[in-house]
């Protein structure tokens, strides 16, 4: 029974882990290879969240929705939804330099929570949106629905990462790292920066907004909590600088091994004296944060540093 | 008109004041430091407790017992520097606005630690108005927010244009390479540059957690009107940071007002998205600010 019990939770960290890869990719993408300063995923992610929600929850008077799609659906309109909020911000910022773009995406993402809480015809406000639909939900209950589950987010992460590593080889992810490395340089060779960054930003929220389709329907319900500002995109960010921003695999690696210490240390904290047990949430935050000065200052490359491809002679 | 001046201009003068003195650490910072300081209003919160601990075992007005949210803030920032920007300076500036993003993180969780994640008041019980002429309904609160705001930005233009280190932070703003070639300390500078931005965080902190209430988001929340502010003025400008701050400040709370209909302009939910739009609009075509602040 306890191992069974170890089983099934070793599952439910290994599905958040799966989501929390896609945003690292998705990041990878934006700041990896597009040297983008995205300090707004929360938003994407949630705009992701809600819009599959939206699509696939059965019809309520409390907001939006009643379309009952499947689950497919869902995550299309969530990549859909969460690129064109993305091109829309890129429309406007994605010319502004690094500390600006950052300080711009903090903006955008408390601007996103802000109609998330207060449109409720939208969202149904701070209540939030119950009974957002599992796969194959009629058709398998309880443990064994995490584990299709499991496969169905990890099947998400091979395919963001195929998707991505072909990105990084074409020569359009050459021309976004000639553009990361030297911008004034890949302008003279008559690249046009903005274009470039324009599609690479919307390419990493589209994959944003699917991270946060996998959560809503892992969680089956999604309040303006469940996007927590600053631990998704706080954590996203630790992930990527850990596991090695430029590159994929580093990226997948980072996301895993930042979850498994965040998760890790739930299980520590929960042995720690009742009166510091509220308190243990504050002290993981405060590891992390310090984990990520320590990865900046001794660890810079990440785990699996990034690694230009060859260049083939044919 | 009465209403006007009563319930959005002197509250968005206070909330200005507040935006003011966070913004010219950031403007400083930027403008000697080079990078955008993203732990600047956790720096306010940690000062916005320090105050607070003190009225605990020292119960007289919170305002008179600045001098430990401001020391507070100093040992943190000064800390922070040594330990975390420090050893980053040499790499592009990126590195380290993503390191001042995990002390926002690091501030927060210690005063969520030391101070519970609750809101807690400085001063229980409601304090009536103070009516000036029959007509101006103002707190106390408010007034001394803006006069002391109003004190130290005469002071601290005295410091920048008159003593020998107030023109050597300027120096280094303007000019980081002519002023290592004249021979300034820089690194002095930059301990100066954390002391002013510190110790003016930390008032702030105190005049957002008394018109409100203390909570550990508090300083977070209030960021990025700050940055809009620093923008507004020029990075590089305290001086502008305070005109840009009293500005955003006014811009926020008179949005809210009735101008066209009876209506508010823009919902009071939807505040917070003024200074957003005021800076990115700053950035795309002024980005130099009003007082010609310095360009990345």
């Amino acid at each position: 029974m306890e191992l069974t019990g170890l089983f099934f939770y070793l599952v439910s960290v290994l599905i958040a882990g799966g989501i929390y890869a896609v945003l690292c990719l998705a990041l990878n993408v934006q700041w990896g290879m597009g040297g983008l300063f995205n300090a707004g995923i929360a938003g994407f992610f949630a705009v992701g969240a809600y819009t599959s929600a939206i699509v696939t929850t059965a019809v309520s008077s409390k907001h939006l929705g009643g379309f009952e799609l499947p689950i497919p659906f869902g995550l299309a309109a969530a990549m859909l939804i969460a690129g064109v909020t993305g091109w829309v911000v890129a429309k406007i910022c994605v010319r502004l330099k690094s500390d600006y773009l950052a300080m711009a995406s903090v903006g955008i993402a408390e601007i996103l929570r802000l109609v998330i809480v207060n449109e409720s015809w939208l969202t149904n406000g701070s209540l939030g949106i119950a009974g957002v639909p599992r796969p194959f939900g009629d058709l398998v209950q309880g443990r064994e629905a995490d584990l299709l589950y499991l496969a169905m987010v990890w099947l998400c992460v091979l395919a963001v990462y195929i998707l991505c590593q072909r990105l990084y080889v074409s020569p359009w992810g050459r021309t976004l790292r000639a553009i990361r490395d030297n911008e004034d340089s890949a302008r003279a060779a008559g690249k046009d920066v903005d274009w470039f960054r324009l599609q690479t930003f919307v390419i990493g929220c589209a994959i944003m907004g699917l991270a946060g389709a996998l959560s809503a329907h892992y969680f089956k319900f999604l309040s303006p909590s469940a996007t927590e500002p600053l631990l998704v995109t706080f954590l996203v960010w630790v992930m990527l600088m850990a596991g090695g921003s430029g590159n994929n695999k580093g990226a997948i690696v980072g996301a895993l091994a930042i979850w498994f210490i965040w998760s890790g240390t739930e299980i520590l904290t929960s042995r720690l004296p009742p009166e510091w047990i509220t308190r243990s949430s504050y002290i993981r935050m405060l590891l992390v944060g310090l984990l990520l000065q320590f990865v900046l200052q001794k660890f810079r490359s990440g785990l699996i540093p990034e690694k230009s491809p060859k260049i083939r002679s044919d | 008109m009465i209403d006007f001046i009563n319930l959005y201009l002197v509250p968005g003068l206070t909330i200005g004041s507040v935006y003011a003195l966070g913004a010219v650490g950031i403007s400083m910072i930027f403008g000697i430091l080079r990078f955008a300081h993203f732990a600047h209003g956790d720096l306010m919160t940690i000062g916005g407790y320090g105050v607070l601990t003190a009225v605990w075992f020292i119960p007289i007005h919170p305002l008179l017992l600045l001098p430990f949210g401001i020391a507070l803030a100093i040992v943190s920032a000064l800390a922070v520097d040594q330990f975390f920007y420090k050893p980053l300076r040499r790499l592009p500036t990126i590195y380290t606005v993503i390191a001042s993003f995990g002390v926002a993180l690091i501030f927060r969780s210690l005063a969520q630690l030391f101070w519970s994640s609750g809101n807690q008041v400085f001063t229980s019980g409601v304090r009536m108005p103070v009516v000036l002429f029959d007509t101006f309904r103002i707190s106390e609160l408010h007034m001394q927010v803006i006069v002391l705001t109003l004190i130290i930005a005469i002071a601290l233009h005295f410091f920048l244009t008159r003593s020998k280190l107030g023109r050597a932070m300027r120096a280094v703003s303007d000019e980081p390479e002519l002023a290592a070639v004249a021979g300034l300390d820089t690194e002095r500078v930059i301990r100066w540059t954390w002391v002013i931005g510190a110790s003016m965080a930390a008032t702030a902190g105190v005049f957002a957690g008394m018109d409100t209430s203390m909570h550990p988001n508090l300083g977070w929340n209030l960021l990025l009107a700050m940055f809009a502010a620093a923008v507004l003025g020029g990075i590089g400008k305290p001086m502008g940071a305070i005109a840009g701050g009293l500005i955003i400040g006014i811009a926020e709370e008179t949005a809210t007002f009735t101008w066209l209909s009876d209506e508010p302009l823009i919902s009071p939910s939807y505040k917070s998205a003024v200074a957003f739009f005021i800076m990115v609009a700053l950035l795309l075509f002024r980005p130099q600010g009003l007082f010609k602040g310095r360009l990345l």
